[in-house]
């Protein structure tokens, strides 16, 4: 539970999660961000309009994903790195993940790396599409996963085998 | 004696906005720093900022240290005073401060003291081991100096500074083998948490320490459990090995000054402790005596640029100062620090606000 150990919950998920439906159309944001904070600029990033802030900038974001195209800019722009992009149409059974990373060496494109999950466990590898560097210093990287892993997956660890 | 309008107490976030907005008001500012170089912590801060754009959401704190000082260097109206500690400030309005090795007296026709806050220890047995640290020296270790602290680190305190610095620990390369809280639930922002959860960093609520292990150095730390009555559980003692202790367990405001020039004062847990009376115009009961950010009450830095701001344009407004937008600048700044303050993490530190508001106007 986010509030105990700073996990989000199957339910809390459950909200934020794109539909069925939603998947089948491609690409589109998941705003994993539980709290009322007082924030607001992932709906200044959205070039569509697809998050927008209630009247108040302490509530949480409103996520239209019939807007969202998944482009990602929020995913850079979030000062809580609390934003994914996940897109199942990308392959057979195969998904793309846009995640936020600061850390560095940076992966490359091409690179094989240990997928991890919210608690920071293994749960497979992950194949680095592309490493889009920011001027916030923010990194997007674009992961290709099984799509059966593309829920759990929100961090990378890079492999021994990748970097001498 | 050097004549001047006003004299702003310290070059953090709260200070650097007070000293900005003041100066464009047309008021003449001396602002004193007692370290090298202005910024206060925004300087150590690598995290993305939250917020509206007003406050800078989404830029980092070094980065945005960097836009104040260019908007200080900017004001021909500000005089600059880095390793100046004001000593004194006294009832014929005389304030004392030495600069390097020199003394030196002004009378400032007001003074904003924006002077932050200090970090609170913890007591355990052990506690004055090498490689047990505080997490300012932590990030100005590893943020200033580029020094790596340690290489496993445990870290005490779940609100946001805890858990932002062990994210820095990770991103140096440091090991961080838990986050421990003795409260039942995280005080930080879970965003915050949710980061250094997916690094593998497990966070312990619920837990404190009952000692720290070492002779010539810091070996070890064991933790226990604690009850709902906040008493240690026999037999749940768990010992990390770690080379480092990062202690990130609340900040106190820094009032000495506001004591000396006999603001009156009150205690106020919410706040951090003891805090001055004010009113809406961050005016003390001390006519000439201005407050702005964590001295005022312990909160976060957009909201202590926001209050700086606040008291920089009252101040100056109280010196016949005037521009044509004085009265919606004021009141724009005004809605952005209730709209910071409208959620529920702001729950305690409006509740302690409503203990030292003053409710006469200026």
């Amino acid at each position: 539970m986010l509030a105990i150990d700073g996990t989000a919950t199957a339910e809390d998920l459950q909200a934020v999660l794109p539909t069925p439906d939603r998947r089948r159309r491609g690409a589109v944001a998941v705003i994993e961000c539980f709290q009322e904070i007082p924030c607001n600029p992932c709906a200044d990033a959205c070039p569509r309009g697809a998050i927008t802030m209630p009247e108040n900038i302490s509530q949480r974001p409103v996520f239209d994903p019939d807007k969202c195209n998944g482009c990602g800019v929020c995913v850079g722009r979030c000062p809580g790195l609390a934003i994914f992009v996940v897109d199942y149409s990308y392959g057979e059974d195969t998904a793309l993940l846009k995640i936020p990373y600061e850390f560095r060496p940076l992966p490359q494109a091409g690179d094989s790396v240990t997928a991890l999950d919210r608690q920071g466990a293994a749960v497979g590898s992950a194949r680095v599409v592309k490493v889009q560097e920011q001027k916030n210093r923010t990194t997007i990287l674009w992961l290709a996963v099984t799509a059966a892993m593309a829920t759990a997956v929100r961090n990378i660890r890079l492999s021994g085998e990748v970097r001498a | 004696m050097k004549e001047v309008d006003i004299v702003v107490i310290g070059g953090g976030p709260a200070g650097l906005s007070a000293a900005v907005h003041a100066a464009k008001m047309g008021a003449g500012v001396l602002l004193l720093e007692r370290s090298q170089a202005l910024g206060g912590q925004l300087v150590k801060q690598t995290h993305k900022f939250f917020g509206s754009r007003q406050e800078f959401a989404g830029e980092r704190g070094f980065d945005i240290a960097h836009t104040l000082m260019e908007q200080i260097a900017q004001q021909e109206k500000i005089e600059v005073w880095t390793n100046a500690t004001a000593l004194g400030y006294y009832p014929d309005g005389v304030l004392t401060v030495k600069r390097n090795e020199n003394f030196r007296t002004f009378r400032p026709r007001k003074l904003i003291v924006a002077t932050g806050a200090s970090e609170k220890a913890l007591a355990f047995p052990n506690n004055d081991l090498p490689g047990i640290y505080g997490a300012g020296a932590v990030q100005t270790l590893m943020n200033l100096y580029g020094v790596m602290p340690a290489k496993r680190v445990l870290m005490v305190g779940a609100g946001n500074i805890g858990v932002i610095v062990a994210y820095q620990l990770l991103q140096a390369g440091v090991e961080v083998a838990a986050v421990i809280e003795a409260a039942p639930r995280i005080g930080g922002y879970w965003v915050h948490a949710s980061k250094i959860r997916r690094c593998g960093v497990p966070i312990l609520t619920g837990h404190t320490i009952r000692q720290a292990h070492g002779t010539t150095q810091l070996t070890g730390v064991t933790v226990c459990r604690l009850d709902e009555k906040w008493t240690m559980i026999p037999g749940t003692d768990t010992l990390f090995e770690v080379d480092g202790l990062c202690l990130a367990v609340g900040l106190s405001p820094l009032t000495e000054l506001l004591w000396q020039a006999g603001c009156k004062m009150n205690f106020v847990p919410e706040l951090g402790g003891y805090v001055p009376w004010r009113n809406e115009y961050l005016q003390t009961t001390h006519k000439n005596v201005y407050v702005a950010g964590d001295v005022a009450g312990v909160e976060e830095a957009s909201a202590a640029m926001v209050e700086g701001k606040l008291a920089g344009l009252a101040a100056a407004f109280a010196l016949n100062h005037q521009t044509a937008d004085f009265a919606a600048d004021y009141r724009a700044a005004k809605q952005q620090l209730n709209a910071l303050r409208s959620g529920p993490l702001s729950a305690k530190v409006c509740h302690g606000l409503c203990k030292v508001m003053l409710e006469e106007a200026m």
